[in-house]
């Protein structure tokens, strides 16, 4: 067996200002073998990548890779790549204004026999490879033109090309569909009979086990096992993860699901805006949970975004607590009391650079008013006590927000809209992208919200999820609110309200 | 399939754009003034010569607008190339030949310094081409601070450089009111700036230099992880930038045969000027030197139709070249958001 290891990385140790992302990991990579690497968000499996691909340096540890003689320390990607070394990470990272062609050729273009660039040769083969796999593209195309989706095949096949002996995928599958995550899987499936050691990174349960053969697991940066896929049920799995036993999940629901419905917090009557979401009538009550649910781009964010007044409604009227609001800017949606969370946490929401301590203050800030500075004290209370209650991880609180993790920088938006303390909370996928642990976390802390009396939206593309959190559904369909649900709410009965109860033919 | 197309054709209809205005100012031009000459091919060729200097500028400024970067050092760059040349052909007496070549290798070791600092230390390009633009303007006066002028008598070699005359077929030509054949001609300097513009768009066609060039303007993380070396990409880019300058510079001396503190001034911006209204974007990764040799020959008709007017105060065409630069940059960003909504 271990003479089949191309490479080890032992007792890897790497830390950032004032925290230890990595301390004492080990991976083992064999030929021929798709080997999962888990771990909850933050655990450290990205900067393990970057330490073998030659992005970070790093403190302490070993790496071993056959056919290099002593240590193989990376200092560059070039060298990584000399070595054999493929990635493709979770964003793409390819250049949108160059063609496709040129995208997977970027520093090992074909040359002709004056040494310049054979442009010929170069779509020729690219179209090759591209047609290979059954990707539809035109290669003389630049890649901003086509969907992430695309990009992301287009970098995978571009690191399949280049000849490599370690492929490594970072969450390569979470802008694919299910027809493209299959394509892939065959794609990792050839390249594992041909003997390269494929190291694949993803949150999905079900593609560890649809296609791998080993699993390392990683927590707090450090080597928490290696098992075999066969040997290792999924309860397991996400036990070794979370270094603890799993709160069944379907338990949290219980206390959250039979509020009485009496105070109604907003009223929203026929409120739309053009283009994204037609008339619609809305009523949340106190302490209530109501999903929005539907495909994605049915109008779900749209609605909210609506009753937050980001899009400013042009029909329709919204009363919060009795009194009318008109809403010109999310300002004063803040003031009456509103809290909104967008999707897209990096585009709206985080701002990188400042402390996790400003980006919590930040929103309650804005709702007193500049002339009424919080003082130091109140700002470092406050922000502790989002730490504490959120259980961030982060080094401290002045750490800028974006050397935390994904799920760490979600728990600092909803930090910022808890310390507002508003009536009505609208959180659109609040869970994305995030580990299983956290997003339990961030479930029971829905549930804890509205027993407190708080109102919350949420929006979210899991019906699990959603079934567990929320005492009333709202289906979207096409940019409009086409029913509710309020009972009997199971998998079942929400897939078909979405799918339109067999009425597609319609359409 | 079809949208597709468009899309790809944003960045060549910008392009199209500008040459179309290109002609059809120059057409007005002819129409408007034609009793001034303006319609003789050689005013479309006095265009290229009094700009040969610009368009070399304006290579080099592209190659570095591309990796997003920007630098404003070329117009003191050009003033102390000038002098450079005017002392020490002009008072010194050295030799033409070598003179060149030292300017020449000042301006690589000028862009090796700048380079260095904008790749390898990270500091904004902004930010160090203008301590360079400063360095620049003020090595002029410390070598010189009067206006030093190169004559026959001091270097003939380099007098008969920039009075050499190559003349085109005779039937482009026109006969002027004594009967006389008025044959058209062009100076070396513009079969010079033409071959530097060949050069680099070969270079950034068919090099994996110059395509390195549009990925870092692409996204340079992205490139970093794509492999290319970034830092050494950058640190070249600025030294292009500056021996294309130093090229310029001297063709920049041979249209005027003198060094002065204050020559070239704002030369910076007539380059990047040039560069935006032939389809460079600010932002990078998006250009190509054809275009911005476009944006030269609509720089300098603007320049000629002000002058052939004669009544016109010649700022007018600054005020031009204002408006033209925000109708450009207005489309650039129509361009931009077409782009971001068919997503």
């Amino acid at each position: 067996m271990d003479e089949n290891v191309i490479l080890t990385m032992r007792g890897i140790t790497k830390s950032f200002p004032g925290v230890l992302a990595l301390d004492n990991a080990s991976l083992k990579l064999r030929k021929g073998e798709i080997h999962a690497l888990m771990g909850e968000n933050g655990a450290g499996k990205s900067t393990l990548i970057k330490v073998l691909t030659g992005i970070y340096p790093f403190e302490g540890g070993e790496i071993e890779m056959e056919g290099v003689e002593g240590q193989a320390i990376n200092h560059s990607v070039q060298e990584a790549q000399e070595r054999g070394i493929a990635t493709v990470y979770q964003e793409v990272n390819l250049c949108p204004n160059l063609s496709v062609a040129e995208n997977l050729f970027i520093g090992r273009e074909p040359r002709t026999k004056c040494n310049t660039i054979d442009w010929k040769k170069m779509n020729s083969s690219a179209r090759e490879i591209m047609k290979n796999l059954d990707i539809p593209v035109d290669v003389t195309m630049n890649l901003e033109n086509y969907s992430v989706a695309i990009q992301q095949m287009v970098a995978i096949a571009r690191a399949v090309d280049m000849e490599c002996r370690i492929l490594i995928l970072d969450e390569p599958t979470s802008s694919l569909d299910d027809n493209e995550v299959e394509k892939l899987f065959r794609l990792m499936r050839d390249l594992k009979n041909k003997g390269v050691a494929i190291l694949f990174v993803t949150h999905f349960l079900e593609q560890v086990y649809a296609v791998c053969d080993r699993i390392t697991v990683l927590r707090n940066g450090q080597f928490a096992g290696e098992y075999t896929v066969a040997e290792m049920p999924r309860v397991k799995l996400v036990a070794a993860m979370l270094g603890k036993d799993l709160d069944d999940l379907a338990s949290i629901k219980a206390e959250g699901s039979d509020t009485v419905r009496k105070d109604v917090v907003v009223d929203a009557k026929g409120l739309s805006h053009k283009g994204t979401i037609k008339p619609f009538d809305f009523v949340i009550h106190k302490g209530e949970v109501v999903g929005l649910t539907g495909l994605l781009g049915s109008g779900r964010s749209e609605m909210a975004r609506c009753i937050y007044g980001a899009d400013r409604a042009q029909t329709g009227t919204l009363t919060m607590n009795g009194k009318e609001l008109k809403a010109k800017a999310p300002i004063d949606s803040i003031n009456a009391g509103m809290g909104y969370l967008p999707d897209d946490r990096k585009a709206d929401g985080l701002i990188g650079d400042l402390s996790v301590k400003e980006n919590i203050y930040l929103a309650l800030q804005a709702r007193k008013g500049m002339f009424h500075p919080l003082s130091p004290s109140e700002q470092n209370a406050l922000a502790d006590k989002f730490i504490e209650l959120l259980q961030i991880k982060t080094a401290s609180r002045e750490t800028p927000v974006n050397q935390l993790s994904g799920g760490n920088q979600q728990k600092v938006i909803l930090a910022r809209w808890l310390a507002t303390d508003p009536e009505l909370l609208i959180l659109d996928e609040p869970t994305r992208g995030i580990d299983i642990g956290t997003k339990t976390e961030i479930q029971k802390l829905i549930l804890k919200l509205a027993a407190e009396g708080k109102s919350v939206i949420f929006i979210s593309s899991e019906i699990e999820e959603m079934l567990r959190t929320c005492s009333r559904l709202c289906v979207m369909r096409d940019g409009s609110k086409v029913g509710e649900l309020d009972h009997d709410l199971t998998q079942n009965t929400v897939m078909t309200a979405i799918a339109g109860q067999g009425k597609e033919g319609e359409q | 399939m079809k949208k597709k197309k468009v899309g790809l054709a944003g960045n060549n209809v910008l392009l199209l754009i500008t040459v179309l205005l290109f002609i059809g100012m120059y057409v007005i031009g002819c129409i408007i003034y034609a009793n001034k000459g303006f319609g003789h091919f050689q005013t479309f060729l006095n265009i290229l010569i009094t700009n040969a200097g610009l368009i070399c500028v304006a290579c080099g400024m592209t190659c570095v607008m591309l990796t997003g970067g920007i630098d404003i050092s070329v117009g003191s760059l050009i003033a102390m190339d000038c002098m450079i040349l005017a002392v020490a052909m002009g008072r010194q007496g050295l030799p033409c030949i070598p003179t060149v070549m030292l300017v020449l290798v000042i301006g690589i070791v000028f862009g090796l310094v700048q380079g260095y600092l904008v790749g390898y230390l990270g500091i904004q390009p902004f930010i160090v081409t203008m301590a360079g633009m400063f360095f620049g303007r003020g090595m002029t006066a410390v070598i010189c601070t009067d206006q030093v002028s190169i004559t026959q008598q001091e270097n003939a070699m380099f007098y008969s450089w920039a009075n050499a005359k190559i003349t085109l077929p005779a039937f482009l030509g026109y006969t002027n009111n004594k009967g006389k054949t008025m044959v058209p001609f062009i100076r070396p300097t513009v079969l010079i700036a033409l071959v530097v513009v060949v050069a680099i768009w070969f270079m950034l066609k068919y090099t994996k230099f110059g395509r390195s060039l549009y990925a870092i303007g692409g996204n340079e993380q992205t490139a970093r992880m794509l492999g290319l070396n970034v830092r050494r990409t950058k640190l070249l880019a600025y030294v292009l930038s500056s021996f294309l300058c130093s090229i310029g510079g001297v063709l920049y001396c041979l249209n005027t045969m003198a060094g002065s503190v204050q020559q070239a001034k704002g030369f910076e911006m007539d380059a990047i000027a040039s560069s935006v209204i032939g389809g460079t974007l600010l932002t990078g990764g998006v250009g190509n030197v054809l275009g911005s040799l476009v944006g030269v020959l609509i720089n300098g008709t603007i320049t000629t139709l002000v002058n052939s007017n004669g009544k016109l105060l010649s700022s007018w065409a600054n005020i031009a070249t204002a408006a033209l630069l925000c109708f450009f940059i207005i489309l650039q960003s129509i361009f931009a958001k077409l782009k971001d909504g068919r997503k």
